[in-house]
């Protein structure tokens, strides 16, 4: 489903990724782990570009991310294409990012009505079932700041999956929450995962990674340092760095 | 400190603090204002018009035909220049923050030279646009298919003072769209795009609605700024409130009287602006807090009815917050 190949990307001089190769099959849940500013958001945010490679390969379901192949050459994407490509991929954030001035149904009817032209009432009934199935179907009407953080990210999930998206990347969607609110965020991922979504998820729950995630990947400094099953990783960790890093999160 | 449940401490009764010097100042404040209303009040008092005394004359000006008359002209103007202003304002704003140097570097050019030169210049550019144009012309070159048009029958005094205010408003309100939209934080844009929206649609679906709540103040204050302004549509001999009174005021010399109507035509349409500004604000800050802002009239049925009593707290503070998310704090 995602494969990259020596991806590189800079900011200025400041190299963030550093050549990272790794392959998410179907059905594949996908955790990245590893300290902060070592580059795992920025990967996760080239794969619906926005951010844009400096070198190596992306490619999801197939198709290069931002660029097409004809003959030897690369062409960039034209916006309508990159737009169409990432409503095929759903993307949850830290910090929720709903649209406050949208209820929580209206942040998950927004997009399939507007950019997939879907008709309000299938829109409408899709984004009902999905806040009920998130455990949210009584506020349906309710606006983000009503809701509490834990909520909050259950609807953000909810808005993502309304794209029926084919893949769903997560960047540390638990890491603003209160210690108690974690729980019911990781649970929907949970069913999600056992739903056969494809998922890549960046995470600082080591229990989350143990139990849910069929490869667990280790970043550091813009490299992959370790990559494996989680089990094996968590437990007997190959090199120095995830040792070093494993001892203070776990 | 831990009180058992239903054990609520004693409400506080305590001599609150003394602040003579508010005191002070009011009185020194009232009495400039009421030897300032006194010397105007009389000396429209002692002014003999063919109405009788100053007053009464202010009050047959008051519901002039003509008077009324301007006030529609001057409405007008205020409501096309605002709209020409804020559309041409949110494109120039967009076109600020676009990616396209080109795009970006007009909207710049603009703002410099229309923010940069009086609005009364311009105005009197527009009047006299024939001096510099004496017809426009538009076509398919080497056909025979031309459009003729000369430029005074095609910007009498109305349209003049009308590209004039509505011109020079794009620019002031290109710079407070401009502000709206940067106030609004970028991982609504992000959110937006990872769903698939392109560009217009974040711009209009979720940017701008965010920020209206930053663009609506400022823009209230400018329809209220432009009411008034309108009046320098005069020097373009166009109709409105101010040269209607000019007009009357030189054939009846009751100069200060349709002075004292003007003023009280624009005051009435200023506080009407106002109000209506304060129901918009309130529509679009809606998400914004827990409860909506309480309307004038509610708040006053709330203070009469909590006369002397302590002021209950504002709704939007009420229920205590559980679990805010952090994003909120950074
Ligand atoms: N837009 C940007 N401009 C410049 N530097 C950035 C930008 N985004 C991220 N970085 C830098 O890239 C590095 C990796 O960031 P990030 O991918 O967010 O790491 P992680 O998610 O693993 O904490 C950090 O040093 C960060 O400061
Ligand atoms: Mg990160």
């Amino acid at each position: 489903m995602v494969k990259a190949e020596a991806v590189q990307k800079s900011f200025g001089r400041l190299e963030v990724l550093k050549g990272i190769d790794l392959e998410v099959s179907p059905k594949e849940v996908l955790c990245l782990i590893g300290p902060s500013g070592s580059g795992k958001s920025t990967f996760l945010r080239c794969i619906n570009h926005l951010e844009k490679i400096d070198g190596g390969r992306l490619s999801v379901d197939g198709e290069l991310v931002g660029y097409q192949q004809r003959g030897d050459k690369l062409y960039e994407l034209r916006d309508a294409e990159v737009c169409r490509k990432r409503s095929e991929i759903g993307m949850v954030f830290q910090h929720f990012n709903l649209f406050p001035h949208m209820t929580a149904l209206e942040n998950l009817t927004e997009a399939p009505i507007r950019v997939k032209k879907e008709s309000r009432t299938v829109a409408v009934e899709r984004g009902r079932k999905l806040l009920e199935r998130v455990g949210l179907g009584e506020k349906v009407n309710a606006y983000p700041r009503q809701l509490s953080g834990g909520q909050q990210q259950r609807v953000a999930i909810a808005r993502a999956l309304a794209m029926e998206p084919k893949l769903m990347l997560f960047d540390e969607p638990t890491s603003a929450l209160d210690p108690e609110l974690v729980g019911e965020v990781l649970d929907v991922m949970r069913g999600l995962a056992e739903d056969g979504m494809t998922m890549v998820v960046v995470t600082h729950e080591m229990g989350f990674a143990r139990e849910v995630s069929d490869n667990l990947v280790f970043m550091d400094g813009g490299v992959i340092v370790e990559a494996g099953k989680p089990r094996e990783i968590l437990s007997s960790p190959q090199h120095e760095r995830t040792r070093a890093f494993l001892s203070k999160v776990l | 400190m831990a009180n058992a449940v239903g054990l609520r401490p004693e409400a506080i009764k305590a001599v609150p603090v003394r602040h003579p010097g508010r005191w002070v100042a009011a009185i020194v404040v009232g009495a400039i204002a009421a030897y300032i209303f006194y010397t105007v009040v009389t000396a429209i008092q002692n002014d003999h018009t063919a109405q009788g005394s100053g007053w009464a004359a202010v009050g047959h000006y008051l519901f002039n035909t003509l008077i009324f008359k301007g006030i529609l002209v001057t409405l007008e103007l205020t409501v096309l220049a605002m709209a020409v202003g804020i559309v041409l304002g949110v494109i120039l704003a967009v076109m600020r923050l676009s990616p396209n140097p080109v795009m970006s570097w007009v909207s710049w050019l603009y703002i410099w030279f229309f923010r940069g030169t009086p609005v009364l210049v311009q105005i009197f550019f527009w009047f006299n646009l024939n001096l510099v144009l004496k017809s426009i012309d538009i076509g398919i070159p080497f056909t025979s298919f031309w459009l003729h048009a000369n430029t005074n029958s095609l910007i009498p005094p109305f349209m003049a003072a009308l590209l004039g205010l509505g011109f020079n408003e794009a620019a002031y309100m290109a710079e407070i769209v401009r502000a709206g939209i940067i106030s609004v934080e970028h991982g609504q844009t992000e959110a937006a795009q990872a769903l698939g929206m392109n560009r217009g649609l974040v711009m209009r679906r979720i940017v701008l609605p965010q920020a209206m709540r930053v663009i609506i103040p400022p823009t209230g204050n400018e329809t209220i700024s432009m009411l008034k302004t309108t009046s320098l549509a005069f020097t373009a001999s166009v109709t409105e409130l101010f040269t209607r009174q000019q007009q009357i005021a030189t054939a009846t010399y009751d100069v200060l009287e349709l002075l004292i109507v003007a003023s009280i035509w624009y005051l009435v349409m200023t506080s009407i602006l106002t109000v209506g500004q304060f129901y918009i604000e309130r529509h679009f800050g809606r998400g914004s807090s827990r409860g909506t802002t309480a309307t004038p009239f509610q708040r006053f049925r709330r203070m009469l009815f909590t006369f002397h009593a302590p002021p209950p707290a504002p709704p939007e503070l009420a229920p205590a917050a559980p679990a805010v998310p952090r994003s909120e704090h950074r």
